[in-house]
């Protein structure tokens, strides 16, 4: 820059910040700072997220008439893909390799995570596996569902099974490393004063996640490398006619996929927990509570895999230990949502855009949690196991509970990522379409689900088309509203007003330092000395009655 | 009664029921919904009125407040006390669902890429459709040729995964007649939308005539009774005397010693296995390897017909080969009877 003598000033008049440090491409894809990762990852999940969109739009196309639009080869390819890329390659790295990424380090006073480069590694290994699953997509899919159920994964499909199960297996690599790496930040990096029970919720919420991604993460790796073996080797392990067993794999898959989910809504939870105090202007409501219940779904999380096996054959006595240990899970879940609720409570709440994506978080959380409990009550399980049921319970979870969350989150911190702020008007309209998209898309396939209509169906009766064109409504309603925050995130990253250090007047080590923040975060180790959320007054405890 | 809204009128609000037990569950399926309806609105209150009470007002300061341990116990404990009435109440039913009564009469079906085979005690045999009695107790015993299907009837609330290499089985008592919807729930590959059917639920007079029709090839137990000699077994288990395997007369349902010491009751499951990979379990007394695999070589509906002959020998008197030709009253079940019944 010394021999710029001519560079006007107004440049000069930008402080130094993560962003404008360093130019070029070579400064991104080599660099080890925690936040040029987390916008690496903002990228490459937002493009696996349009591209598993579009799949899901085409699947609702698709079912607007009883006998479909598309060959059901091709509908079979087009609901794995948007299940593989959606799960893999958005949901799981979505909110951790992100936000998480950004701010974990921020938020408990330290200047980088435990293992820079271990962090560049985890992103190169999402690349890869994301590139072979873009590679499946290119070649024609593959036609599993996202659940690789052998044997029809290991013998009679024809499709690029291999491919797309490598593909998983090195992103889940990746999202090992990204919570290896939190783990060990969280115990060995917080800054002086920052006790445990000082950290913010956002921070438990990555810690419980962090937890699962490193104990449950190898195991899928395993039944994935099975299905490989037995693909192309024919070792016996989960085909019968070779002297395997099929209930083994749904046994290994599950003992993942399960706390998967609970990887896929954690962070999304600590988001919640965070906005909720800032523009209820308190400190959550029985912040304790809140910490151990995350550590509690983190642990109980592992024990409850055998309810989606209900009616495989399992034991029955197996089946009702998993249907009790279902029940217990949903307590910590409750327990959230009252605490959020209750947080409001002599708060002083105000309806900035995060805020009213929380909102729509807690709803929709709310019956995707209570649509649970019908599938971990046996009897009903029976009759909506398979169905749209199914599918509605957990997009409510997934998309009305993570992506929304991913959205509150995204809104809450974009200032401090990008030092500029987007538009308000354009942020709360598209809140509220996609409450009001994600509602008629999904509030139809839970009548579908209790009148029978099984998921993953190429052609249906004629009599479920007005469920279904009320559904593909909606979703083209959601489709649009989630393109819009795309829009103006964007814009506002480039062209958007400059904001301060702290625009929403929150409370938290990341609102003290510059926006964006400078390579380091800190100028000196911040010392902590006082509890999170301390948003003035003194604490009262509450009574009842 | 929804004509008049329109649209609304092209929508089934209810599923069809059409056993005791579909409305049983529906009951429960109707608390959970009123459940999660009770606790959505609760919520909703909850946060919208929260929300609007405390919304920022100029002058008023929010007050801190740290939690409440006893809020905190009363909202875990009382969902959790309404949770385990959910799990007390869906175990019952579910119990009952897996435990078919002794009286059912069975029926076999075999899944394949892409379609139901239906077998019948009586050698009757049908693709993609089921014909059952009303009132009577109907147990399928189902197995998969291939990968792993779900057979599924909505309107007896009824679904039960059929995996290779297993039988598996659900049962139901129709208590309408009518015709309903065969589902494959489990994804299994290209048509597996296509691998549909229909239940016709008969009244005694219907089903008597539908049944007639009768099988070509004889009983089930006669079918199996070809294959018995088709494949040769005959010469090695033989009828009346101890040749190289061990008799087959009397075995079903019956104890069996094994060569390592367990005992194992000779059910279906056990003979299925026995047919196909003989050497998994050796009778004691005799040796491996005498008998070849027939995994591969015969099919799952094969195998249920050679099944439904080592039953029909159960008995020895009533062994079909002794009373050729005629429909043996061996105790294969009430099925047995209903379908002969049905013939005359």
């Amino acid at each position: 820059m010394a021999t710029l003598q001519t560079t006007p000033p107004e440049v000069k008049s930008e402080p130094v910040n993560y962003l404008n440090v360093e130019h070029g491409w070579k400064s991104w894809l080599f660099t080890t700072d925690h936040k040029r990762i987390a916008m690496l990852y903002v990228f490459s999940i937002t493009l696996m997220f349009l591209i598993g969109g579009s799949f899901a739009m085409l699947i609702r196309l698709h079912l607007t008439k009883p006998e479909g639009l598309f060959a059901p080869e091709t509908y079979n390819r087009l609901f794995t893909m948007h299940g593989v890329v959606m799960v893999f390659f958005f949901l799981v790295p979505s909110i951790p390799a992100t936000i998480g990424n950004f701010l974990l380090p921020i938020m408990i006073g330290a200047k980088d995570l435990a293992f820079p480069r271990v962090n560049l590694l985890s992103w190169y290994l999402y690349i890869f596996g994301a590139v072979f699953a873009i590679y499946v997509v290119a070649r024609g899919g593959v036609d599993t569902g996202w659940t690789f159920y052998a044997p029809y994964s290991t013998t009679y499909s024809n499709s690029y099974v291999l491919s797309a199960a490598l593909g998983v297996f090195v992103a889940g690599f990746s999202s090992i490393l990204t919570g290896l790496n939190f783990i060990v930040t969280v115990h060995k990096m917080r800054a002086p004063g920052m006790s445990w029970m000082r950290m913010p919720l956002f921070i438990w919420a990555h810690y419980a996640t962090g937890l699962i991604q490193i104990l449950g993460t190898p195991v899928v790796a395993i039944a994935l490398v099975l299905v490989g073996v037995e693909r192309v080797m024919h070792v016996g392990i989960f085909d019968p006619r070779i002297g395997g067993d099929p209930i083994l794999f749904q046994h290994i898959f599950w003992f993942y996929s399960h706390p998967a989910v609970y990887i896929m809504i954690l962070p999304g939870m600590g988001v919640i927990s965070e906005v909720i105090a800032c523009f209820s202007r308190k400190r959550p409501f029985g912040y304790e509570f809140i910490a151990a219940s995350s550590m509690g779904i983190a642990i109980l999380g592992f024990l409850v895999w055998g309810h989606h096996m209900f009616v495989t054959g399992q034991s029955v006595y197996t089946g009702i230990v998993f249907s009790f240990l279902s029940f217990f899970v949903a307590v910590p879940s409750a327990v959230k949502v009252f605490n959020w609720t209750a947080t409001m409570y002599k708060g002083s709440v105000t309806f900035e855009s995060p805020m009213l994506y929380a909102f729509a978080f807690i709803g929709l959380f709310t019956i995707g949690g209570l649509t649970g409990l019908f599938l971990s009550t046996m009897a009903t399980d029976v009759a909506l196991h398979g169905t749209y049921f199914v599918v509605a319970h957990f997009h409510f979870v997934m998309v009305g509970g993570m992506v929304v969350a991913f959205l509150a989150g995204l809104h809450f911190w974009w200032p401090k990522m990008t030092g500029r702020m987007y538009s308000e008007a354009w942020s709360k309209f598209a809140a509220l379409l996609i409450f009001v998209g994600f509602n008629l898309t999904f509030l139809p396939q839970f009548v579908l689900g209790y009148l029978g209509m099984p998921r993953r169906y190429a052609a249906y009766p004629p009599e479920f088309q007005v469920l279904n064109v009320l559904s593909t409504a909606g979703a083209s309603i959601l489709g649009v509203s989630l393109i819009i925050p795309v829009v103006y995130l964007t814009w506002a990253w480039k062209y958007g007003p400059k904001v301060g250090n702290n625009p929403w007047g929150a409370k938290g080590l990341e609102w003290e330092i510059q926006s964006p923040p400078t390579t380091f975060n800190f100028d000196e180790t911040p010392t902590v000395t006082e509890e999170a959320y301390n948003y003035g007054g003194a604490l009262e405890e509450h009574q009842v009655g | 009664m929804w004509a008049s809204y329109g649209f609304l009128a092209d929508i089934p609000f209810i599923a069809p029921i059409a056993s005791k037990e579909a409305g049983d569950i529906d009951l429960l399926w109707w608390f959970l919904c009123a459940v999660s309806l009770v606790m959505t609105v609760l919520i909703f209150i909850g946060v919208i009125g929260f929300a609007f009470r405390y919304r920022k007002k100029e002058g008023v300061a929010p007050v801190p407040v740290h939690g409440s341990n006893v809020l905190e116990i009363t909202w875990s404990i009382i969902p959790f006390l309404v949770m385990l009435v959910m799990f007390w109440w869906g175990t019952d039913l579910f119990f009952a669902a897996e435990t078919p009564p002794k009286d059912a009469m069975e029926i076999f079906v075999v899944g394949k890429q892409w379609m139901w085979k239906v077998q019948y005690p009586d050698g009757n045999r049908e693709i993609n459709a089921l014909h059952v009695p009303i009132g009577k107790a109907v147990k399928l015993t189902m197995a998969s040729e291939d990968v792993i299907h779900s057979f599924s009837m909505p309107a007896f609330r009824v679904r039960h995964d059929v995996v290779p290499g297993h039988y598996d089985s659900l049962w139901f008592r129709a208590t309408q007649t009518g015709h309903y919807r065969i589902y494959c729930t489990e994804y299994c590959g290209a048509r597996h939308s296509q691998m549909v059917g229909w239940v016709d639920v008969l009244d005694e007079t219907e089903y008597g005539k539908w049944a007639s029709g009768g099988g070509s090839g004889g009983t089930l137990a006669e079918q199996g009774q070809q294959l018995f000699t088709q494949n040769g077994c005959s010469t090695c288990h033989l009828l009346n005397e101890q040749g190289r395997c061990p008799i087959l007369k009397g075995l079903y349902n019956k104890p069996v010693q094994l060569n390592d010491g367990r005992t194992v009751i000779a059910d279906d499951a056990y003979l299925r296995e026995s047919i196909l990979q003989p050497n998994a379990k050796i009778v004691n007394g005799f040796e491996a390897n005498v008998m070849p695999n027939f995994q591969g070589q015969l099919s799952e509906e094969n195998v249920i017909q050679l099944i439904a002959y080592i039953k029909s020998l159960a008995t020895p008197a009533a062994a079909p080969t002794q009373s050729a030709g005629q429909p043996a009253a061996a105790p294969v079940g009430a099925a047995r009877k209903a379908g002969a019944a049905g013939k005359q």
